[in-house]
Parts: structure tokens; sequence; C-alpha cells
């Protein structure tokens, strides 16, 4: 069984291995490859899930060593797994979810003469990823964190010949570079107070507790950087929506299914250190929060459909990193909500993919309307992919979002209420954008509008190929949620992981749940009065400032800009002055005077043998006079 | 009639020789200021000879004249040659290792 997982992330690298140097050949035959490789890496998972299920619930770790990479003295790096209930999850989630957007592709990117690459980028992805999550320590997580970096960059510059992808590519690249060095720091602090990263040395309540408090709050924060970067959460959340870019297989898998989730299972993972430090956590809770409206307000505003699906994803990721941030209570359900928002999130963004192949790569939903009679199949899953998300009772996101607001309540005191209200707020600004969209997309009347080169859209459903995992996604949207949580199955999955914590909110489970399908409804009926009963104006109307300032991401960039870019070109213009001026001043200035000197110098050799003449005599003179001198003293 | 006096016009001719190399342009004329200033330490040198008692001097006098007939004889041949290339005997023309 152990050697399974090494097969586990074997079969993608593989993949990517064959396709990215197979050459042209592969043409026609290497996004099948790919895709069956992904399939093999999930049916490893299913073996090993299967397996994992017939053993007592402490006995489930798996470990696997493969072979030590810097074996030195008092510095043990190896490449070594460990599957454990919370990697098992990702697996599952990542294999599954992963396989079918490799299916979907293989329809979305058949006219593309690069799919080939396509896929083999795709395969490194899951590669990278599965290393991420079944590491067993943290420098080689960093390794598999780095490789899912590497691919979302490829992927989103996938269309390099567009300037706009390229340089969404750089800024995803860029921004998750500082995250990166958060993860990087937060390592170094934990070889230099423990001795090691790995899983087993650091990841123990003891172990940890010997050291001290600060030192704990700086890894947390530092932990908590990194996982900042990589899911986009404030204040390294600009990328995310340029990163929309990428083809729409792309956004589904990597920025919203599973890479952007990266961030929370790395504060799962360390759960063990953040216990042990509430200023860190407290960190958590409130980026999480400001995430998760921060995201809920830009999606409200946007009118290209994967830009607000992007809002979506940041919105929803700070869910699970609030609850992420409230400890034992919250780390469960955290890891619910993902694997939901897997689900209906992937689901979401390959129905958006669908509909804009429909429509000639039209993005802009003002552009959309009515499309629910063209495109029944796409209609169906969106719809119940947009149930579970605005959590509509008995769907996935009523069960996971509810857990999240409950324990948000259970925190206790003022911060239980203040972390209750953000997430109830979330819930009802989740339903408006997403009910905005649906009545945008498949409501109202035709604006349909002919694409740049004069061609009218022909809406017309997708091919079995990309319909049939949209329609496997609609079931996990509508299915998990419910099937997670009965009877707390997915708690007791994973209590011997993460721990479980009960705590008593002020308000009752049920109380919550009326209170969160209370404010669904209304975010559900504002949008249907705005967008559902009047005519959409085809170009946005100009809004107050708040939409305007939503629209531009909430100034994001200009913030960015003017905080971080301005001043950084000015320290460089700065600091290529000093170096034009001062030290090549210097060294030229050096060379010059030399150079001067020999000028001069050179004119001594005139070439008149009369001038040398004097010079003899002169200096025969100086000699016979010198002799005299000395003589006469 | 004291040896100095012969010092003295050794000392003068020498002048004369070396103003002539200094100023004069013409090659021939300062290959004759030369062998002024030659003669004029075999001048010298005699006259020294003859103050000593010995015979030094006279014998280092040979050697001055051999080497500078010599000495004519190489440096004639490059001025006739320099005249025959040149059509000039101006020492200030052959300046060529000028730059």
């Amino acid at each position: 069984m152990e050697s399974l997982i090494g097969g586990l992330v074997a079969a993608p690298l593989l993949g990517a291995a064959v396709l990215l140097t197979g050459g042209r050949r592969l043409d026609r035959s290497g996004h099948w490859l790919g895709t069956a490789l992904a399939g093999l890496s999930f049916v490893f998972a299913a073996v090993l899930f299967f397996d994992m299920l017939g053993k007592d619930a402490e006995e489930r770790t798996l470990t696997s060593h493969l072979f030590s990479w810097v074996p030195v003295e008092g510095f043990q790096a190896d490449v070594a797994f460990q599957l454990d209930q919370l990697s098992m999850t990702f697996v599952l989630l990542v294999t599954s979810v992963g396989s079918l957007i490799h299916l979907y592709s293989v329809g979305y990117m058949a006219h593309d003469e690069r799919r080939r690459r396509f896929f083999g980028y795709l395969n490194l992805f899951m590669g990278a990823m599965l290393l991420l999550v079944l590491a067993d320590n943290y420098l080689l997580l960093y390794v598999g964190w780095e490789g899912v970096g590497l691919a979302s960059f490829l992927l989103i510059g996938f269309w390099q010949h567009k300037p706009s992808a390229a340089t969404a590519a750089k800024k995803a690249f860029i921004v998750n570079r500082v995250g990166d060095v958060g993860l990087a720091i937060a390592i170094f602090l934990m070889f230099t107070t423990f001795g090691s990263f790995a899983f087993s040395a650091v990841l123990d309540e003891q172990v940890a507790a010997g050291a001290g408090q600060a030192t704990l709050t700086g890894i947390g924060l530092m932990l908590l950087l990194a996982a900042c970067g990589k899911s986009a959460q404030v204040p390294l959340q600009s990328w995310l929506g340029d990163a929309m870019e990428g083809p729409t297989p792309v956004s589904a898998l990597i920025h919203a299914a599973t890479m952007v989730t990266a961030g929370v299972y790395l504060v799962v993972r360390s759960a063990d250190i953040f216990n042990l430090t509430p200023d860190a956590q407290l960190v958590v809770t409130i980026v999480g929060a400001a995430s998760l409206l921060f995201g809920a307000f830009v999606a409200c505003a946007k009118d290209d459909i994967k830009k607000s699906l992007a809002g979506s994803t940041m919105s929803q990721i700070g869910y699970m990193m609030l609850a992420a941030g409230l400890g034992p209570i919250g780390y469960v359900f955290a890891i619910m909500h993902l694997v939901t928002h897997g689900f209906f999130k992937a689901g979401l963004f390959l129905g958006a993919g669908s509909v804009m192949h429909a429509m000639n790569d039209e993005v802009d939903m003002r552009r959309y309307g009515a499309l629910r009679r063209h495109m029944p199949v796409t209609f169906v899953t969106f719809g119940l992919a947009y149930l579970a998300i605005i959590g509509f009772p008995g769907l996935s996101g009523f069960f996971s979002k509810d857990e999240i607001i409950y324990a948000a309540f259970a925190k206790g005191g003022t911060q239980g209420w203040i972390l209750g209200g953000v997430t109830l707020l979330g819930a009802a600004l989740t339903a408006y954008y997403m009910t905005r969209m649906m009545l945008l997309t498949f409501f109202g009347e035709k604006r349909w509008q002919p694409d740049a080169a004069g061609r009218e859209p022909h809406p017309h459903e997708a091919p079995r190929v990309m319909t049939i995992p949209m329609i496997v996604l609609a079931v996990g949207s509508v299915g998990a949620g419910a099937y997670f949580s009965l009877g707390e199955r997915f708690a007791h999955w994973l209590e011997p992981v993460t721990g479980l914590g009960h705590e008593e909110a002020p308000l009752s489970h049920g109380m919550v749940s009326l209170a969160a399908t209370a404010v669904m409804l209304i975010g559900v009926a504002g949008a249907w009065a705005q967008y559902g009963r009047r005519p959409v104006p085809l170009v946005a109307p100009a809004g107050r400032w708040v939409t305007r300032a939503a629209r531009r991401d909430l100034l994001q960039d200009d913030f960015n800009h003017a905080v971080l870019v301005r001043p950084g070109n000015y320290l460089t213009r700065g600091l290529v002055y000093v170096d034009h001026k001062l030290v090549d001043g210097v060294v030229n200035g050096t060379a010059a005077a030399f150079g001067g000197l020999s000028g001069r110098l050179r004119r001594v050799q005139n070439g008149f043998a009369r001038s040398y003449a004097v010079s003899m005599f002169g200096g025969a003179a100086v000699l016979v006079a010198a002799t005299l001198l000395m003589r006469a003293v | 009639m004291s040896p100095e006096n012969y010092l003295y016009l050794s000392a003068l001719l020498f002048t004369i020789g070396a103003c002539g190399v200094l100023i004069r342009r013409n090659a021939i004329v300062v290959f004759m200021c030369i062998e002024l200033m030659l003669n004029a330490a075999n001048l010298a040198l005699v006259a020294f000879s003859r103050m000593h008692g010995n015979l030094d001097g006279q014998i280092a006098a040979f050697f001055v004249m051999v080497v500078a007939a010599a000495e004519v004889v190489v440096g004639l041949a490059i001025i006739v040659m320099l005249y025959r290339s040149r059509h000039s005997a101006s020492v200030d023309d052959a300046s060529l290792m000028k730059l």
C-alpha cells in the first residue's frame, strides 16, 4: 500500500515529462495520455482510500520513505510521504476534480494547437499539488508549493501571445513570491527552533509548547503570509482576478478548487502550532473575515463572469480561513467547506467555460441573457452549483457554510458576534452576486452581441466530453454536504488529525440555519429586484462610488501601485542614478585621469631628434652638476 | 704656456659643438658639430695626458678617433640615404616616430 503513494505522485509527473518532452508526435494522442494518467492517479487514490477505511481511526496514517534528499549531520531532508485523513481528503479532491477537468479540457481545448503542452502543464500541476499535500515535512511541501506556483504561472500565461495573459501570469508569480518568502522564513524558524522541519517533529503539542510564545507567533504569522499568497487572501489577493486570463479549465482546477486552497491546508496542517498562539489565530480569522467581505464586494460589481467567480472564490476561501483561525472548533469545517467548494466552484467555472465556448469567448455577462433554453445541461448543472454555493437548504453549501457560521458565533464574546455577523453578511452577498450572475446569464432577454470579428453568437450545448464532468460535479455539489454532515461523518473522519472542539454558541444550530437562510433569501431578492424585474442595460451604469470602487477591485491595484510599485520604481531609479553618477563616475573618472595624464606624457615623445638631444645634454649637465656639488660638499 | 688653456679651448669647442647639435637643422652640420665635440674631448684627453705625464689620455684619444671614423662612415651613409629618399637633409623632417 505504501508504494502506491509514490505512484500517486509519479503518475501525473510522468505524464508531464512525457508530454512536455515528447514533441509533435504526441499532438494527436497527448491529451488522452494526460487524462488517463490523471485518472490512474485517481484510481490509486481510491484504492488507498478504501484501504484506509478498513482500518481503525487511529491507525490510518501511512508513511512512505522514498529516499534521503539531503542527509547531512543535523539536517535531515527526506523525500517521504505521509498519508493521513487530511491528506487523503485533499488527494481525493485533487485527483477526482483534476481528472474531471482533464476530461473537460479535451473538449474545451480541442481547437488549440498547443493542447498537448496544456495537458503537460495540467499534469505537472496535479503532480506538484499531490506532492504538496502528501509531503511529510515542510521542505518537501515547499517543493510542491513552488511546483504548483510554477504550473499556475505557466497556465495563466498559456495564451502568452495576449499581453494581458502574459502580464497576469507575471503578476500571479510575483505576488505569490511574497507569500513564498513567508513560507521559507517559517521553515527557517522551525529549523532553528526545533532543529527539524518534519511534521512528526514539529507538529506535536509538547514539542511546540517548548518554544517561546513569540517564536510560535512568528512561525504562525509567516505561515499565514504564505497562505495569503497562495490562497489570494488580503493583503496578497490582487493576482486572482487577473489570473482569469488563463483558459477556463485552469481557473476551475487551479484557481477555484485546488491550488488556492493550499493556504487553508497549510494552516490546518500546522494546527498544532496555531493552537498554541492565539495572536496568530486571531490574525488568521481577521484575514479570513476581511477576504470574505472583500471578495464578495468585488464579485457583486464585476460584469466579467470569470472575474466575478474569482471574487467569489476569494470570498469562499475567506470563509475557510476564518474557520481555520477559530481553532479546533473550525478546522474540520474549513476542510469540509473546502471540499464542497471544490465541487460547486469547479462546476460553476466549467459552466462559465461552457457558456463562453458557446458565446464566442464573450465574458461580459451583460451580453448573455436567455441562455437557459439554448444550453439546458449547462443551465441545470450551473443552477445546481449555484444553489449549493448560496447555501440553499439541503445542498452542499448549506451544510458546510452553516457550520462555519455556527463556529464563528461559538468563538464567544464580542469577537464571536462580529465574526458571526461578518459570515452572515457574506452569505447575503454570496446569494446576491450569484443570483445576479444566474439572472444575467440564463434569464431575461437576449443581449447577444457580435464579437470583434463580427460573428453573431450561436449558442449551443457543449459536447458530451464537457458536459459529463459538469454533471458529475453538479451531483457532488448537491450531495456532498448532506453526505458529510450525516452523523457528523466528516468531522469524525478528520478528528484524529485536526482534533474537534465543541463550543456552545449563543445561538442554536437551528437559529443559525434559519438566519443564514433568511439572509440568503434577502440576497436573492435584492438581486431579483435589480436584475430580474427590470431590463438589464448593455453597458453598466456609472453607479455610485462604492460600485465603481468594487469594479476596480476595491482599488487593490491602485493601492499596490501607490504603496509598493511607485516607491519601488523611485528606489530603483535612485539606485540607477547613484550607480551612473557615483560608481560609474569614480571608475570612469580614474580611467579618464590616467588617460589624460598619459596623453600629456606622450607629447614628450615628439619624434624630433634635437629635442631628445636636449634632454640628453640636460641630463648630462645635471649629472655633472650633481657630481661637482657632491665634491664641494 | 700652461696646459689649462688647452682645457679652456676644449670646453669652448665642446660648447660650440653642443650648441650646433641643438640649434642647427641640417644633418651635415649637426654631424660636423658632433665631430667638433668629439675632437674637443680628444683635445682635453691629450691635455690631461700631458699634465699627468703618462700616455693613458693619448691612447684614449686614439680610440675616440677610430670610433669617430667608423661613425662618420655609418653616419654619412645614413644621411645620404635620407637625402635620397626625402630630398632634404633636415633632421626635423625625419620625425616619423612621432604619433
